[in-house]
């Protein structure tokens, strides 16, 4: 028993468990949900039901038996690699795409601190320039897939997806700045501890609240990173039927899908931390005798329960708006979000030093 | 040659340039889908073809069927009108003599191959006794085997249904000697 508490003790399997813990019980299944409820939601929204056939006997589960079915699917289909492609590329490009969507998760508190114990992977000083980072990254998967599978079609939307997420990534730190100025830091437990407190006792210091501006231009360049609709010019389903993996099959693909999605709950996750609090409950201050327990509790429900709204948000925005062509993401991007960005970053300066 | 050229009005300004305002009322409408078609399966126009079947009108021309008298006999007098009508030559009928003088004539074999058939209708509008119809209703024919779409005498025939007129039943109508017996098939469909 003592030395199971000293072996849980050590940082190192903290660290393990941590990582095991968000990635397994939480990113991945609700990713993996996603892929279900993209399809049954915008079933919902265009008047059909949605996929419910797959079953085990007479068990459908209300379709939920379609990831199990599409899983297989794609574990036991044959992966091709075609004719003239650069094999090395062509195999790690999925991994690029899926490593910079759930890294994002290595910084994100989902509950708030116990005394030393922190609800985060890893709490690192840079805080979000660390997100921009790996975002960054999340470019060579798109582009390493569309140069290496010796297809027009992926070539196109691979230098799509290189311009059109190397110019959002601009706008991405840019809406960040007056984020920054706000509460002081890019640390992330930083900023969410500053969220914590409230106005006049009774609005929450949230980062909509304070920035609203940065919200509506991080999440659009969110939106744009992720590579969905309206941004999915990449993808193109309409012009160059699948953009940059378009040779891809079987798992390979599936990993490509599973990362966009896994994307989704990070986006979701992100914006939950920065602009809505994180795992902080509002007016929660009122009641000082709660129980440790039951804080923590109502901090990971309300973190959870934030994330899902916003993906569920995120996929209504895909169904309702339609594709913006490549030209009108760019223009949208340097002509609209670049001057507003700046603007929300000079407003909030003059606002910071005038009320100092 | 001159050109005429539909204006069509864009609303131009601040409020299409922003984009949002543009963005909420789509949500606004796509989420009162989503959230009807949540809470009640109101609005979904989904017909889940296998459990539920589209109501078709009830001229639609489905699978064949002979009608019965009112004592029980089938009404048709083996005429040929309907084989003789018929564009796709998927009826063959042979006629036998009846016992009973007033019934003369009576199918000893209706076949229809329902493989042919175009369900053009001809056969029903050349019947003179009315005595074939294709008003079951029957959408999908679908079964493993081409004879099971070789639908014969009794399977076409109406379900016996007794009242005090009926002089005749299923045992009655007889079988020619070298009737083949009813084809089954993969639905098991009982014999109309």
């Amino acid at each position: 028993m003592q030395l199971v508490l000293e072996f849980l003790a050590l940082s190192f399997v903290q660290d393990v468990l941590k990582i095991l813990f968000i990635l397994l019980l939480f990113a991945m299944p609700l990713g993996t949900f996603m892929t279900l409820m993209e399809r049954k939601w915008s079933a919902a929204v265009q008047d059909r039901i949605g996929p419910n056939r797959a079953n085990i006997g007479s068990y459908r589960g209300r379709g939920l038996l379609h990831i199990a079915a599409d899983a297989l699917k794609s574990i036991f289909k044959e992966d091709l690699i075609p004719r003239g492609a650069d094999k090395f590329l062509y195999t790690i490009a999925p991994f690029f795409s899926f490593m910079s969507a759930v890294a994002v998760f290595a910084i994100i508190p989902i509950a708030g601190p116990i005394g030393d114990f922190k609800f985060q992977v890893t709490d690192v000083q840079p805080g979000l320039l660390f997100i921009f980072a790996i975002t960054s990254l999340g470019v060579y998967g798109a582009v390493l897939a569309g140069a290496s599978s010796n297809s027009k079609f992926a070539l196109f939307g691979g230098t799509r997806a290189s311009a059109q997420m190397i110019s959002y990534e601009v706008f991405l730190g840019l809406s960040l700045m007056g984020l920054f100025m706000v509460y002081g830091s890019t640390q992330v437990s930083i900023i969410v501890e500053g969220q914590g407190e409230h106005w006049f006792g009774l609005i929450p210091k949230w980062g909509v609240f304070t920035q609203p501006l940065g919200f509506v231009v991080f999440f659009t360049a969110l939106i744009a990173e992720t590579k969905r609709a309206p941004f999915d010019a990449p993808e193109g389903e309409s012009e160059i039927v699948a953009g940059y993996f378009v040779e891809y099959s079987g798992m390979r693909w599936s990993s490509f899908m599973l990362a966009e999605y896994i994307a989704i709950v990070g986006v979701a996750a992100l914006i939950t931390t920065l602009f809505f609090g994180g795992y902080q409950v509002p007016w929660l201050y009122h009641w000082e005798s709660a129980p440790q327990w039951l804080v923590t509790l109502l901090q990971f429900g309300k973190f959870t329960s934030f994330t899902f709204i916003l993906c569920w948000f995120q996929i209504q925005i895909r169904w309702t708006v339609p594709k913006f062509r490549f030209d009108q993401t760019m223009a949208l991007g340097w002509k609209k979000l670049l001057p507003v960005a700046l603007l929300n970053t000079v407003v909030t300066a003059i606002i910071i030093v005038a009320l100092a | 040659m001159k050109f005429k050229v539909k204006k069509v009005d864009r609303s131009e300004g601040l409020k299409e340039a922003l984009y949002i305002p543009g963005i909420a009322v789509g949500l606004k409408h796509t989420m009162r889908h989503f959230f009807r078609n949540i809470i009640s399966k109101k609005d979904v126009v989904t017909i889940q073809y296998p459990e539920e079947e589209r109501p078709v009108s009830r001229r639609w021309r489905g699978r064949h069927r002979l009608t019965r008298r009112d004592d029980g006999f089938l009404k048709c007098v083996a005429c040929y009108m309907c084989e003789t009508v018929c564009p796709a030559k998927c009826i063959h009928i042979e006629a036998g003599e009846h016992p009973d003088f007033s019934v003369e004539k009576y199918p000893v074999s209706f076949d229809i191959d329902e493989l042919r058939c175009v369900f053009c209708g001809l056969c029903v509008e050349a019947c003179p006794k009315q005595a074939i119809r294709m008003d079951t209703g029957v959408i999908g024919m679908a079964y493993h085997s081409r004879e099971s779409f070789n639908f014969t005498r009794d399977l076409l025939r109406d379900a016996y249904t007794p009242n005090e007129k009926t002089k005749y039943t299923d045992a009655d109508l007889p079988k020619p000697p070298d009737q083949q017996s009813a084809l089954p098939n993969s639905h098991g469909i009982p014999a109309l």
